[in-house]
């Protein structure tokens, strides 16, 4: 009877417990920021009492997999971590509440974040001041290279001898170029490496994540200020071309044999491998990078994409973080929000892996210099640009993805007819949207 | 009359239901019997069928069900058929279809053939040569884009070593000349064996005695095989072709895996391309419109090939 008693005890404490508390189902892309969020996460649950569990789907399928559930009405999914380009879908399908009140009742002000992440993650239409997100994690596309490489005396002086310059981590697209071609094919420590790993995946999004970071460099834009949908001239102008035409130079002179279909994992595995000198990427694999054991330690450096003729710009990556309308626990996904938005929180996120968005976390005179890739975190951030967030933003992705993995790695045609063919998908999506 | 339907079903229902049954005609109780099928045939086949037909008049999309669906008229059917992409993807399929029922056949038959003729361990390779259509396609898929992959693919020191080739210098699923060959070379790996019993059940349905007969006529074996061994095995060699073909026009699992469609478009089948239409682009009007035409496509050549089939068992 004493031992039943406690025992009995705990049970209905737990019962009365469940009674109050929520279970909450947190979505997400499986990759390793969403391991720290699990971690991240546990004070949540002490503190709330609601329960926390987790939905990650491989970002190859991630789009796939959510949106069907967010089109299909499904409750799986309370919070949403959702990719940038899903916004306008999400705010006018009404797949995500609108969190403006609930920011007004609980001091959270986008002021309080980093600008583009504001823009790229929570507003929809862009630049009005409605919001549909909470910045969750701030993420753009940057480079990584073999810093033990780059010192050898050997390389310095072949480098030298060859280009007129220091062999260092490129500032131009010209000199990315370089020294992607300088190492490919090289012999070092008797293993054949690489120049660079690049995105080039078809199926979902890779190839125009990566390219974009030419083609905005050198003149490729979303529509004007003035006519946001106005693409002739503007998409396919010869500058854009040329910036096209970079790109499957890259490819073709500069990436490992098979490189036909990568994408952020690929290109992680090639880099760590010691296939590559240069990595494209998402800067969420630079925690990893640093503490690999065989580029990590010293190894590897980092540094923002090159500028280009037209331009310094970088493809904004990351999420917000967004309540499902459908969800039958709002209130405490919106008191997740609510924890989440905490300064101490959002530092202890950057500080187990993740990507703060808060200006009071990467504006602290000491981010810069707290891990070796801080400062090209902060200066990447700084010259973001994003793809479509339109509603039909799946369709003009496809598109581009067509048209661009067409002329890059299947060679078909030139990259003005290919940017060309975009504009006519990319016209005609818009005017069955009624948009043009 | 004892043994009429109502009967032999009354007999076998307790008596309440019974007495309602023996007012029932025959032909009444076979509609109780088969309205259940006739029924779910109605909701799973053909209440589908007629919803897309019509969505495919539309402009609706699954993904905005609170959206204005305008009536296009004929306007999605016109823009398939007048998409160079879309002919293009009907190109890469076509290609596929062929080339893989083509191989499948020939080696398939041979195996046949040879699995055939009784020799030690006959069964163990029978047995070898099953094993790849055991395998998901999605796994296959996957381990296939390691054995292409140009610097650690097996495949690729294989060609290697037999051309003298540096491995590194082709890549069989990120070239466009050779990905339509490296999808051919996997479903042919993978389905050759199927292709290989439906014709050994084949040569195991031709009489000894007739071979007999040949040889007391003297019929050499090449006329053996000409005369008796093929006529009598095409009705199954057929079967193979149709059931190859109706897979293969729907293959999706093993090409994603395995190429995504790309270099380009090169490997997009039909299938993978009407996927990213109705579940990737959410054109679910423009989808359906483009099953309906795929549908009218292969029943209507499922349709002239089973004639042809039923002619050839007839003779």
């Amino acid at each position: 009877m004493k031992r039943t008693f406690p025992a009995a005890t705990a049970v209905l404490l737990a019962a009365s417990s469940a009674a109050w508390a929520d279970d909450l189902t947190l979505c997400w892309a499986a990759w390793d920021p969403a391991n720290a969020l699990v971690e991240l996460s546990k004070d949540f649950e002490a503190q709330s009492g609601h329960r926390m569990s987790f939905e990650f789907v491989p970002w190859p399928n991630f789009a796939d997999r959510m949106l069907n559930e967010l089109n299909s009405g499904g409750q799986l999914c309370d919070l949403m971590i959702g990719d940038s380009q899903w916004i306008g879908l999400g705010a006018e399908a009404g797949h995500y509440i609108k969190l403006n009140d609930f920011f007004a009742a609980n001091d959270i002000t986008m002021d309080d974040f980093l600008p583009a992440t504001v823009t790229g993650y929570a507003e929809w239409p862009k630049g009005t001041p409605n919001y549909w997100a909470l910045p969750a994690y701030a993420d753009v596309v940057g480079w990584t290279y073999r810093k033990d490489w780059f010192e050898r005396p050997e390389l310095q002086a072949e480098f030298q001898q060859t280009y007129g310059r220091p062999l260092e981590a490129p500032k131009t697209m010209d000199e990315l170029m370089d020294v992607a071609k300088f190492f490919q094919g090289r012999e070092i420590d008797g293993k054949a490496v690489y120049g660079a790993a690049i995105y080039t995946e078809r199926g979902s999004e890779g190839i125009t994540m990566g390219a974009t970071n030419a083609l905005y460099n050198y003149g490729f834009d979303y529509g004007t200020p003035d006519n946001p949908y106005l693409l002739e001239g503007v998409v396919n102008s010869p500058e854009a071309a040329a910036g096209l035409e970079f790109y499957k130079e890259l490819y073709d002179c500069c990436t490992p044999p098979g490189s036909s279909n990568w994408y952020m994992s690929e290109n992680i595995d090639a880099y760590k491998s010691g296939q590559v000198a240069l990595q494209m990427n998402f800067a969420f694999i630079w925690p990893g990078v640093e503490a690999d054991p065989n580029v990590g330690g010293g190894r590897s450096g980092y540094f923002v994409n090159p500028e280009g003729p037209a331009g310094h710009f970088a493809q904004l990556g990351g999420q917000g973080i967004s309540v499902v309308s459908y969800s039958g626990s709002q209130d405490a996904a919106l008191e997740y929000i609510k924890w989440f938005a905490g300064p101490e929180v959002q530092q202890r996120w950057w500080d187990m892996g993740g990507a703060s968005a808060l200006r009071a976390v990467v504006e602290d005179p000491g981010f810069a210099t707290s891990q070796p890739y801080a400062q090209t975190f902060l200066d990447s951030m700084a010259i973001v640009k994003d793809f479509w967030a339109e509603p039909a933003y799946a369709s003009l992705l496809l598109a581009m993805q067509d048209h661009v993995h067409s002329y890059v790695v299947a060679g078909e045609g030139t990259a003005q007819e290919a940017l060309d063919s975009l504009v006519e998908d990319w016209t005609e999506v818009f005017e069955d949207e009624g948009k043009m | 009359m004892a043994n009429s339907m109502i009967e032999r079903a009354a007999a076998a229902t307790p008596s309440v239901t019974a007495r309602r049954i023996r007012g029932l005609s025959d032909r009444a109780i076979a509609w109780i019997f088969v309205a259940p099928t006739i029924f779910l045939l109605l909701a799973v086949n053909i209440f589908p069928l007629i919803w897309t037909i019509r969505l495919s008049f539309t402009n609706f999309r699954a993904n905005r069900p609170n959206a204005e669906v305008e009536w296009v008229g004929l306007r999605n059917y016109q823009r398939i058929l007048t998409d160079a992409d879309i002919w293009a993807t009907m190109q890469a399929t076509a290609h596929f279809l062929l080339w893989t029922i083509f191989f499948q056949v020939l080696i398939g038959f041979a195996l046949a053939w040879l699995i055939n003729r009784k020799f030690r361990g006959n069964d163990l390779w029978t047995t070898i040569i099953v094993l790849p259509m055991m395998l998901s396609p999605a796994v296959v898929g996957n381990f296939w884009t390691f054995l292409y992959q140009p610097q650690i693919g097996l495949f690729n020191y294989t060609v290697a070593f037999l051309t003298g080739a540096d491995p590194t210098s082709f890549s069989m699923i990120g070239d466009v000349a050779l990905a339509p060959w490296s999808i051919v070379i996997v479903d042919t790996w993978m389905w050759t064996p199927f292709v290989m019993l439906i014709c050994l059940a084949g040569l195991r349905s031709i009489p000894d005695s007739i071979y007999e007969a040949a040889e007391c006529d003297r019929a050499s074996n090449w006329r053996q095989f000409w005369t008796i061994t093929i006529p009598m095995t095409l009705p199954f060699l057929m079967l193979a072709v149709l059931f190859r073909g109706i897979e293969n026009f729907k293959m999706f699992d093993l090409v994603v895996q395995l190429t995504g469609g790309g270099p380009g478009s090169t490997t997009e089948l039909t299938s993978i391309n009407l996927k990213r239409e109705a579940f990737e682009k959410w054109r679910t009007g423009y989808a359906s419109a483009y099953a309906i035409i795929l549908f009218v496509t292969v029943f209507g050549l499922a349709s002239i090939y089973v004639k042809a089939l039923n002619k050839v068992k007839e003779r």
